[in-house]
């Protein structure tokens, strides 16, 4: 038995973007031949700076945007083949901004049972009651039932919004950086809350976040995108000790942690990020590479396995590369 | 022999709102050396960025702003004329904003807004405040930095908007720096970048510098001297080593213990969190800020107001009268006697 819940094949999406007046559209590859395989009851964390194409991805997982190329499949069927409905029984979003993703006009039961209003849920009696249950399970209050988001502070709407992805039991919830919107001291709360969720209801997550140090402490497995490819994927306790892409180095070595021994990191990572409609030749990541070697610029990198996942770096395509992998 | 750049002494900034007064920033006191990082650190809502803009005389008109000394290099800054205080702003002391976005102006060329201060606030030509322009873009990393200066803020991605956001507080050489959260809209990677250089031009024009922040990682890696700020009040202050190492308020340790650390914090583990909401501000508060949510609390803490008592290491000051520590307990008990 196969226990991928979702899974990503060579999937594309392009954007044609119009560069001005009387001029063509030019194709932007947001997402550029993604592999993606995501295993009950797994954390994979998308990692990567903004404009790589994380939430195009996200958005196609979620049903909301159609690939332009390359199949997904949901519990081993073709996204295409099931309606919105189906798919959102299955997968749920959350997103970072609690404040802009409540209708400020509705009160926190309605924005709760909404779900159950859309799936057609037979029993409208229960609805209540079933709000309450997973009210509960958040940690929030049930006197907050007729309340109005307004009210609510900002770690009592994050539990609001996963609440709502939760009450059809959905099996994949994908956060979009559900913390970065919150204080430290309620990020922490809410982290807590996903751990416990996911083992309570076996549930199974895709993270998207840009802050390293939850991601390090959240995640089983990591996924490195750059410029709509993921140059890295492996298990989270492999790449953060040994990150093999010198992109993921950078990245890695830009956290802060709170160590005032140590001065700000130089992570060499030069110039700003690429212009995503006109992409470097070769391997997309080259101008910006502290071990850039004369063949980056022609050569694109092909997947190579890894331990636990796979690399795209042209390092490792010798025997040379092997050697320092293995080493 | 260090010299003081900025001094300020129990400022208060009070705001009318309809339900009554609300109490903001409550007697803050904090210094600036020359060459010196002062970082202030607290979650939102908690008053730093109004202390910030404050000391900008910046706040909006119904805030009521007092105190007893605010001082920028031994002039007093304070109730001074709107005219005279144009003068200082974004000439001895500028500021840098979260939001390069929203805060530099889409309808005027990057030369335009870089010269405009130079040009209100010191003699000098045309040409050379666009001299002065282009040396700073190449320093703050900048490249074909005179081709830049026609560009609009839109053409810029945001890391580079944000070097010119710097460069333009840069443009008169202020005295003293006022960084409000500067990284927080940038990717990790471009903010690693921004804080290498506002530390590196800091040394380099020997400014004060106060950045506000949340990110307890910024914080660490930046700061010479830290204040953290809960619900108006400074709690503590120290050495970034001393608030790091030892923290002694209950609510910086809360702070600490909510931040995952890579290597310390146990994958998966439970973090710490620190329970309950900050309390509102609006009307009197009797006893400690942080008593509804601390795990110390005991009837002396709910008395009286707390004051910030020096501790017996050197430059270090906390507001607590539970702090495990024999020594603040012991003056902290002096105090309330």
């Amino acid at each position: 038995m196969s226990d991928v819940v979702l899974e990503a094949r060579d999937i594309t999406r392009t954007f044609m973007i119009s560069s001005g007046f009387m001029r063509g559209k030019r194709p932007l590859h947001a997402v550029n031949g993604v592999n993606l395989k995501l295993q009950r009851g797994e954390v994979l964390a998308l990692v990567g700076e903004s404009g790589c194409g994380k939430t195009t991805l996200a958005k196609m997982l979620l049903g909301l945007l159609p690939p332009t190329n390359g199949t997904l499949e949901l519990d081993g069927q073709p996204l295409g083949s099931l309606s919105h409905l189906e798919i959102a029984r299955i997968v749920q979003p959350i997103f970072q901004d609690p404040y802009s993703s409540l209708n400020p006009r509705k009160s926190i039961g309605s924005i709760i049972t909404l779900p159950l209003q859309v799936q057609g849920d037979k029993d409208p009696s229960t609805w209540r009651q079933r709000a309450e249950e997973i009210m509960e399970l958040v940690g929030l209050p049930r006197r907050v039932y007729n309340n109005f988001p307004s009210q609510l502070s900002g770690g009592q709407r994050q539990r609001v919004a996963i609440a709502r992805a939760l009450i059809n039991r959905p099996r994949v919830v994908i956060c979009d950086e559900p913390t970065s919107a919150l204080d430290v001291s309620v990020q922490s709360q809410i982290l807590n809350l996903l751990q416990d969720l996911r083992q309570e209801l076996g549930l199974t997550y895709l993270m998207i976040s840009h802050n390293l140090a939850v991601v390090e402490h959240m995640a089983t497995r990591i996924a490195v995108m750059y410029l709509g490819r993921i140059v890295e994927e492996g298990d989270a306790e492999t790449v953060f000790n040994n990150p093999q892409h010198p992109y993921t180095e950078a990245l890695l070595g830009s956290v802060l942690t709170p160590d005032p021994s140590l001065g700000v990191p130089d992570t060499h990572l030069g110039a700003a990020y690429p212009n995503p409609l006109d992409m470097p030749t070769g391997c997309s990541f080259h101008p910006r590479c502290a071990k850039m070697m004369p063949q980056c610029k022609q050569q694109a990198p092909r997947p190579i396995p890894t331990e636990s996942g796979h690399v795209e770096c042209n390092l490792y395509e010798d025997d040379q590369g092997k050697m320092r992998m293995t080493s | 022999m260090t010299e003081r750049i900025l001094e300020v002494e129990n400022l208060t900034i009070d705001i009318p709102v309809p339900s009554g007064i609300l109490h903001a920033v409550q007697d803050i006191s904090i210094h600036v050396d020359r060459g010196e990082t002062l970082c202030i650190v607290g979650e939102s809502g908690c008053g730093k960025s109004l202390t910030s803009l404050a000391i900008m005389d910046l706040l909006p008109k119904k805030a009521i702003r007092q105190a007893a000394r605010l001082e920028l290099a031994d002039e007093s800054i304070f109730g001074i004329s709107e005219r005279r205080m144009s003068d200082i702003r974004g000439n001895r002391m500028s500021m840098i904003f979260q939001e390069p976005m929203t805060s530099l102006n889409p309808a005027y060329t990057i030369g335009d807004q870089l010269t405009e201060a130079l040009r209100r606030h010191r003699k000098v030509s045309r040409g050379e405040a666009k001299d002065r322009a282009v040396f700073l873009l190449e320093k703050v990393g900048i490249t074909a930095a005179a081709s830049r200066l026609g560009q609009y803020p839109h053409q810029l991605s945001g890391g580079l908007r944000q070097r010119v956001m710097i460069a333009m507080a840069l443009m008169c050489g202020p005295d003293l720096i006022i960084a409000d959260e500067p990284t927080t809209a940038l990717d990790v990677t471009i903010q690693a970048q921004i804080l290498h250089l506002l530390a590196e031009l800091q040394r380099e024009f020997n400014m004060g510098l106060i950045l506000i922040t949340h990110d307890l990682g910024v914080v660490a890696r930046i700061a010479d001297r830290i204040a953290v700020m809960y619900a108006g009040q400074i709690v503590e202050t120290g050495s970034a080593a001393q608030i790091f190492t030892e923290p002694l308020h209950p609510y910086t340790r809360g702070l600490l213990d909510c931040i995952p650390i890579p290597g310390k914090t146990q994958r998966g583990a439970h973090l710490g969190a620190i329970p309950g909401i900050v309390p509102s501000l609006v009307g009197q508060m009797p006893g400690c800020h942080f008593a509804s949510r601390c795990p110390l609390v005991d009837d002396h803490c709910l008395a009286g107001a707390v004051p910030l008592f020096d501790h017996r290491d050197t430059n270090r000051s906390i507001r607590c009268l539970r702090a495990d520590n024999e020594d603040t307990q012991k003056i902290s008990q002096e105090g309330v006697a």
